[in-house]
């Protein structure tokens, strides 16, 4: 109990005194999830848009792939960028292992089934009878699909949160595929295991909270703009 | 205006990535142990060294075992670890030149205050693992291949014993921290370096029950990756952090550092000896 005390005072302390590291780790996982989560939902929306307005023979399986992705465990992803990105294997002539860079690519491909799979069920639960009403009414395909982003904000902002959520918590494939190097691939989830492998339990809870406390402001934004389209219908 | 925004995003990324591919010109990649960094002492070292050098060091702390592994394939320029046998492998199989000793200390078997294998007044280590074996008292292994889990199981191979499938023995597959955190909240007995033990002391309970055996002693050694194996890696790099470990300066912050912290140092230098 007493610890969990000292490590919330922590926590604050290392805010409010504006804390160098601290603020450096935070704006890297700040930086690098929000990089990915908005290169994961461009994929993940238009692959959804674009699944849902076609009938094709295997569309059940590609489907049940795409919702085994949602549940693809990140230190496995982490471990198969790791062997792709080593300097003597496949894509090692990038030199992309242990950078942030490596991180944003593992966390696109983590979030990307998870906004797909969600927006996807979004959009195949759109009415059938509406997109022919609006194709009929001289619609493009484009003003269409834009149309249908606007009416399901509401279930693909949920799908962008749980995206986010998964990435900006996810620690295996961040460990692996960064590095966990000081001052440059040490994100919040990574200093936590780090902190508390030198037994600094404090310093390990304090950055907890600053990851919870992140992630809400994260979700309060999202969330305003999901609920905003809510009272405008009414 | 949205598909504006989105090709202004993809070219962000696109950038970032460039600017991620440049900044890695200069770099030399340390893989080390866990026990170096969770000690803090790299913490210290490595910063030091970049400033002095302009390299930029990415220091990879896994266990030594994982580390050679990183070493036999290239993937790392240079290593700092703790596991001599596995290291002369290395180093006859031709994958590392120049393996140099840095630093040692040693190794500690923790238990349980109440010391129920009665291993405080063994005559040797080899004689406290015995009587664990025999007692089937709690042990808590690292089991992960590092230079402290291999250093135990060579204990267990000289007395005979192989507890791999007893109940009594089990393996964390973790750090030395997280392994000294389990040990500690199942009362049970562990073989840990003394720097990691030293640096998470506030955090346990359990004691040193037996020290001091020749056995124990626990090197590091620095090696470079044969440039003649592997034309990809940053030898000259590897070379200059090797000199900079063994250099008269770091062996000097290496003699005193943790003495404010924990009141006795963590490691001890031993590069000066080699150059006499």
């Amino acid at each position: 109990m007493e610890l969990l005390i000292d490590s919330i005072t922590k926590a604050l302390e290392l805010i409010c005194n504006l804390d160098r590291e601290t603020y450096q780790i935070l704006w890297l996982s700040l930086k690098i999830s929000t990089i990915a989560i908005l290169a994961s939902s461009i994929v993940g929306i238009t692959t959804a848009l674009y699944i849902s307005s076609k009938e094709f023979r295997f569309k059940n399986t590609l489907i049940t792939f795409i919702n085994t992705g949602m549940a693809m465990p990140p230190v496995l992803v982490g471990l198969f960028i790791t062997i792709l990105l080593w300097r003597n294997g496949i894509l090692g002539k990038l030199d992309l292992l242990y950078t942030p860079a490596a991180i944003i690519i593992a966390q696109i491909i983590l979030a990307t089934p998870i906004i797909l799979g969600i927006s996807l069920s979004a959009f195949q639960g759109f009415s059938e009878k509406f997109k022919l009403q609006m194709l009929g009414l001289g619609a493009s395909r484009l003003q269409l699909y834009l149309i249908m982003i606007r009416e399901l904000k509401l279930p693909i902002l949920s799908a962008i949160m749980a995206g986010f959520g998964g990435i900006i918590s996810e620690v295996g494939a961040s460990m692996m595929v960064g590095g966990n190097i000081k001052g440059y691939t040490r994100v919040l989830t990574t200093a936590i295991v780090t902190e508390t492998g030198k037994g600094n339990f404090d310093f390990a809870l304090a950055y907890g909270i600053v990851l919870l406390l992140l992630s809400f402001s994260i979700n309060m934004i999202l969330t305003k703009i999901q609920q905003s389209s809510i009272s405008r219908h009414e | 205006m949205k598909r504006f925004a989105n090709v202004f995003l993809i070219f962000l990324l696109y950038i970032f990535a460039i600017k991620e591919l440049y900044a890695t010109k200069n770099t030399i990649i340390l893989a080390t142990t866990t026990s170096t960094q969770d000690s803090g002492l790299l913490d210290v070292l490595i910063p030091l060294f970049e400033k002095k050098t302009g390299y930029f060091v990415k220091t990879i702390a896994v266990g030594s075992g994982q580390a050679l592994m990183l070493g036999k394939r290239g993937e790392a320029d240079i290593l700092l670890v703790h596991s001599p046998e596995a290291e002369i492998k290395f180093i006859n199989s031709g994958y590392g030149i120049n393996r140099r000793r840095v630093m040692h200390n040693d190794f500690v078997l923790l238990g349980p205050k109440e010391d129920p294998a009665n291993v405080k007044n063994s005559r040797s280590i080899k004689e406290a693992f015995k009587r664990v074996a025999e007692q089937r008292a709690l042990f808590i292994s690292r089991g992960d291949n590092s230079g402290t889990h291999v250093k135990e199981l060579n204990i267990w191979k000289i007395i005979g014993k192989y507890p791999d499938k007893e109940r009594w023995y089990q393996q964390t597959g973790s750090g030395m921290g997280q392994t000294l955190s389990v040990a500690n909240e199942k009362n049970g007995y562990t073989l840990s370096d003394r720097g990691t033990y030293l640096a998470l002391k506030r955090n346990l309970i359990l004691q040193i029950l037996k020290e001091g055996d020749e056995e124990l002693k626990n090197i590091y050694h620095v090696i470079e990756i044969n440039p003649e194996r592997f034309s990809n890696i940053n030898h000259v790099g590897a070379r200059a952090l090797a000199d900079f470990f063994v250099s008269k300066e770091v062996q000097k912050i290496i003699k005193t550092f943790g003495v404010d912290r924990f009141g006795s140092p963590l490691f001890f230098p031993d590069a000066v000896d080699t150059i006499k």
